[in-house]
């Protein structure tokens, strides 16, 4: 399974987190799209804590995490 | 021909009662701009870097910048500017709402404070009148009630005050103004409190600031306006959230300080953060003057509304106390407003008096009812306002901040902070840039003056990788000197999530008639960033004082994603030294001349 918590206005509509089934999606873009986010939108993208692109390649088990533009200090 | 300063500053006296009117040498102005750059000028120049920072002989400057009271984005900012009695370094403590814009419309740029009363005393401004009054009625008040009471006596007036916090010489008390904004670092209230200072109210009949070029400056805040409309932070996220949308990113990154540093991931983070505080307490937005983001938090705390949390005391209080109760960290925060504490270091001197409590050093009985224990929401509330009322021996020692209180039990290794100033809420050994802004800054542990959060964890304006040291000794050195110029012109530093330097220019210039160009602003950050550093070294700074705390370079940060990593601090600061040009932590002659800071 793959775990992918949403953060501030990604929540809107969609809950905190989902699990989506690993074998259905091969990158973080797949998952944005059945998440319908256009990759445009995501600011930060963490897998496992790392920032990556969307484009990456996801395997079983990962924590992928989606901000959108935020900021602060 | 006009300028956007008022080219006056008040000199006022305490030991004799004398308001002096100096006249603004505008060519120093320029030089240091304003604010932070300017005040420490005035500070260094005038041989404080010497004294008791408690005694009479120190100085307590109130500058606004260039830009504070225009029409510019964001230019409600002035600084307090004193040597500080938390570690006899620079205190530079910089503070938003409508204070410093009423001050500059009053036809003032800035205010000096010397000397001590013998009785508790507060100033009135209204406009070119400044008067010295008797304060006894409002001793030991509280800031919410301070600023009520003189609105009674000036209905348009704007506050600033110290509360019973700095009365008491806490080394963590804060300035206050408008209520719940505050210049909160290095002590500064406690310095207004050593000269008996209670409050300086501010009126003016002008509404409106000059400008060298009227038109150019509507061009140039209008192209900020739109850059910070536009701009995902400062348009969308900033306004919705706040500064606390921060809580699940740096939580993210595994570098969200927990229990005392002990940690660097909370589980329970998502309970504190700023979508939480948005959907159970935030009540509206917060503005300061001239403000189009609107990052503060207005919240309803038990029926009362009130300003609520930035990021900032949501993790001191929060993760850093292994507390995930919002409630009690909304009432934590709101005591520091209203007994006027810095939300950064008080919450960092309870998790290391916890950690202390963990450790044996701290009983039960020093407790007094209220034990010390990680997860304890009461504790947060209580010994905030114990530490507000300097009464219990123990409240006593933690108000003089966790390096004091750490050193007392013989284990200065718990105190996380920096020249004796507690560190944000960044773990250095997950975002290695960060751990030079820290150890280098020169108020001490502070991440607000060299941002680097920024590139390395928010990717503005590039994505950098959070893990490894290579050119973040000069992406800090540039960030210092750009959040220098930007703190000096009076304006806000979350306006750099969007603007730059070449905005930055266009509205000095055309509200003052300089002519930079946007590298010879970034040589006056630099010359500022430097003349603090001469102030330190005056003040008795060694080189070893650019450190981290040990915990941060011998123990690997222990849990979440960033599991294993430490600060590599030991190879960035003699990087950092190369591109300052610095040798031993202090300036070069060279470099000095360079600035043009050895005349």
């Amino acid at each position: 399974m793959i775990e992918v918590r949403l953060f501030a206005t990604f929540r809107d509509g969609r809950g905190k987190k989902c699990e989506l089934c690993a074998d259905t999606f091969s990158t973080v873009d797949e998952i944005l799209s059945e998440l319908k986010i256009q990759s445009t939108e995501v600011a930060i993208c963490l897998i496992n804590g790392f920032h990556h692109s969307t484009d990456t390649a996801i395997h079983d088990g990962d924590i992928i995490s989606l901000f959108p533009p935020v900021g602060g200090g | 021909m006009s300028t956007s300063y008022n080219e006056r500053i008040a000199r006022i006296n305490l030991t004799t009662g004398d308001i002096k009117v100096e006249t603004l040498d505008i060519n120093l102005a320029k030089k240091f701009i304003g604010g932070r750059g300017l005040g420490t000028k005035i500070l260094y120049d005038e041989g404080v870097a010497s004294v008791d920072p408690l005694s009479p002989d120190n100085k307590l400057i109130y500058m606004t910048g260039p830009m504070t009271g225009t029409k510019s984005p964001t230019a409600g900012r002035y600084m307090v500017v004193t040597k500080s009695p938390l570690n006899n370094m620079i205190a530079c403590s910089n503070s938003g709402g409508v204070w410093g814009a009423k001050l500059k419309y009053a036809g003032w740029d800035g205010i000096i404070v010397e000397g001590k009363s013998e009785t508790l005393v507060r100033i009135n401004i209204c406009d070119d009148k400044i008067e010295l009054l008797p304060a006894s009625e409002y001793q030991m008040m509280k800031s919410e009630e301070v600023d009520e009471k003189l609105k009674e006596l000036y209905p348009n007036c704007s506050v600033l005050n110290i509360g019973p916090a700095g009365e008491n010489l806490s080394l963590l008390a804060a300035i206050m103004n408008d209520k719940d904004r505050a210049a909160g670092r290095g002590g500064v209230g406690a310095v207004m409190g050593s000269k008996n200072l209670k409050a300086i109210s501010v009126t003016s009949t002008r509404k409106a600031m000059p400008a060298f070029d009227d038109d150019a400056l509507k061009a140039a805040t209008s192209e900020c306006n739109k850059l910070i409309k536009e701009n995902g932070v400062t348009g969308a996220g900033l306004p919705t959230y706040g500064t606390a949308v921060l809580v699940n990113i740096i939580n993210g990154v595994g570098s969200f300080p927990t229990r005392n540093w002990q940690e660097s991931y909370y589980p329970e983070a998502d309970d504190i953060s700023g979508e939480s505080l948005k959907e159970s307490h935030l009540i509206k937005q917060g503005f300061c003057h001239r403000c189009p983001i609107g990052c503060g938090r207005v919240i309803d705390l038990k029926g009362k509304t009130v300003g609520g949390p930035e990021y900032e005391p949501l993790w001191a209080f929060g993760g850093n106390c292994g507390i995930n109760d919002l409630e009690a960290i909304n009432e934590a925060n709101y005591w520091c407003n209203e007994y006027g504490l810095d939300a950064i270091s008080v919450p960092c001197t309870i998790a290391a008096a916890m950690e202390l409590y963990q450790e044996g050093c701290i009983t039960d009985e020093d407790c007094a009812g209220v034990p010390l224990e990680w997860g304890n929401a009461k504790a947060i509330v209580e010994w905030t306002k114990r530490m507000g009322e300097c009464e219990l021996p123990l409240a006593k020692l933690m108000a003089l901040g966790s390096f004091r209180l750490c050193e007392h039990y013989g284990r200065p290794d718990i105190s996380m902070s920096v020249k004796k100033q507690e560190m944000p809420a960044y773990d250095p050994r997950g975002i290695q840039g960060i751990g030079i802004t820290y150890a280098t800054s020169n108020r001490g542990g502070c991440h607000v003056r060299g941002y680097l959060i920024s590139p390395e964890v928010l990717g503005l304006p590039e994505q950098l990788d959070r893990t490894t040291t290579e050119g973040k000794a000069l992406w800090c050195k540039i960030f210092q000197d750009l959040t220098a110029v930007i703190d000096s012109m009076g304006l806000c530093l979350f306006s750099s999530f969007a603007c730059g330097a070449p905005q930055y220019t266009n509205l000095l210039n055309s509200a003052t008639g300089t002519e930079h160009t946007p590298d010879d602003l970034l040589e006056v950050g630099e010359r500022i960033y430097n003349i603090e550093r001469l102030f330190n070294k005056a003040a008795g700074m060694l080189p070893e004082d650019d450190r981290l705390p040990k915990r941060l370079t011998e123990e690997p940060i222990a849990n979440g994603p960033s599991q294993g990593l430490i600060s590599k601090i030991k190879v960035t600061l003699p990087q950092y030294y190369e591109v300052r040009g610095w040798e031993n932590a202090f300036p070069t002659e060279e470099t000095l001349e360079r600035l043009k800071l050895n005349v």
